[in-house]
């Protein structure tokens, strides 16, 4: 029995570009995944090049539609829906699978070459010596992005050294910024700031809703303005910031914005819930650009967690010291 | 990757020249030209760009270089912390 071969999609539909916005803001993402195995794209022979991809649909609608105007066989890893360079991390993208899809797909029979485009940002779990051995097939490290595979295959597989180099433009950052906003609208965050908010009612005469419009909405303020200046702020300006560590940066940033919201609340709740706002909002926007190291495409991991022992205290601190300047605010407000 | 650089002098990579064969592998591998090729020998020419991403030292057939790789991520090191594992990313952001 010959194994299944799938025609690739034609063309980048109105429903692809929609799913595509909706995994950037992070709605489905881990079910958006196509079949894994072997794709026809075009009318492919015994000669077509044999690319191989991972079974995220972004990933793989950017492939096919590079080869679009060729005829190529694309072999589909099953990632669990993640992406080339991340499943390369977590091992899903790796050797075994490769061969495994490779054998299951009788690619020795369907062509006669014996080689495999494989992304370049896949070496982090295919062992192209170990697949040569597997199957027999040559591994050729194809291009960090799909945009160059045409360039690629036209100059005989050979990459240029931009081809190899992986970038983090601006735009290239700022399209990531939503799934970093995304994580602030988890359940157990959203209960957290609604708690804190109602609890900001508090003063040392009891609740009061007054008191809850007034204070939780100032401190809801600081917390949008930690979270814009770390999740958003920072990424796009990353490279014009000082410092290395992104935790440093985040800093700069959030303490410019609680400066602003401190500032603003200042007349009508006083210096010490001014300064609170301050060190809130440095401290959460800290952290969330902190966060956004495992975003990027330069960050090792010694780094980061050098990073993280050195940065984790003072975040740490800052927000306690927040939240006793925050309750004392409002006890000393009212004695005042 | 002008402005985009990371903290140096963390890295844990290591080549050790005896055991290169010249084969170029690390070259095309790594994203952020670590490895340059002198007199028919990888030699790492910015140790403080590469990112311990692993595929050199899993791509290097002659076990010439060795790094403990893992990803960058702040949050895959607290899950660890957290789980009393190695830093792990199942946590669906990237």
């Amino acid at each position: 029995m010959s194994a299944v071969i799938r025609p690739a999609p034609v063309g980048f539909t109105r429903a692809d570009r929609m799913g595509a916005w909706r995994v950037r803001w992070n709605i489905g993402r881990n079910r958006y995944r196509v079949e894994p195995g072997l794709y026809r794209v075009g009318q492919p022979g015994p000669d077509a090049p044999v690319v191989v991809t991972a079974n995220y649909k972004l990933t793989f609608d950017v492939v096919r539609t590079a080869l679009a105007d060729r005829s190529a066989w694309l072999l589909v890893l099953d990632t669990d829906g993640i992406n080339v360079w991340c499943a390369a991390g977590k091992g899903t993208f790796g050797t075994m699978e490769l061969a495994r899809r490779v054998l299951e797909a009788d690619l020795s029979d369907l062509v006669s070459h014996r080689t495999l485009v494989v992304p370049q940002l896949g070496a982090t779990g295919v062992s192209a010596h170990d697949i040569l051995e597997f199957t027999g097939f040559r591994v050729v490290w194809g291009p960090v992005r799909a945009d160059d595979l045409p360039d690629f295959l036209d100059a005989d597989m050979t990459a240029t050294t931009d081809m190899r180099r992986v970038t983090f433009t601006l735009l290239e950052r700022i399209v990531l910024t939503p799934v970093e906003l995304s994580y602030a609208w988890r359940p157990r965050v959203l209960l957290a700031i609604a708690a804190l908010v109602v609890a900001s009612g508090f003063d040392v005469w009891g609740f009061s809703a007054g008191a809850v419009v007034e204070r939780g909405g100032w401190l809801l303020g600081a917390g949008l303005a930690g979270l814009l200046a770390g999740a958003v702020l920072a990424p796009a300006a990353l490279p014009w910031l000082p410092f290395r560590m992104f935790s440093a940066k985040g800093a700069l940033l959030g303490a410019i914005a609680g400066a602003a919201v401190g500032f603003g609340a200042l007349i009508s709740l006083g210096p010490l819930a001014a300064l609170a706002l301050l060190f809130g909002t440095t401290a959460v926007a800290s952290y969330m650009t902190m966060n956004f190291t495992g975003t990027t495409t330069f960050t090792s991991p010694s780094g980061v967690e050098l990073e993280m022992r050195r940065s984790l205290p003072w975040q740490v601190g800052a927000g306690a010291l927040a939240l006793v300047l925050w309750v004392a605010s409002a006890v000393v407000g009212v004695v005042s | 990757m002008s402005g985009l650089r990371y903290i140096d002098g963390v890295t844990t990579l290591k080549l050790d020249a005896d055991a290169c064969t010249g084969c170029r592998v690390c070259t095309q591998v790594c994203p952020h030209g670590v490895f340059e090729m002198r007199d028919k020998r990888a030699v790492i020419v910015d140790a403080n760009a590469c990112i311990e991403c692993g595929a050199c030292a899993l791509n290097c057939a002659y076990g010439a270089l060795s790094v403990e790789a893992g990803v960058g991520c702040a949050a895959a090191i607290i899950n660890g912390w957290i789980k009393g594992t190695e830093p792990n990313c199942d946590c669906d952001s990237c």
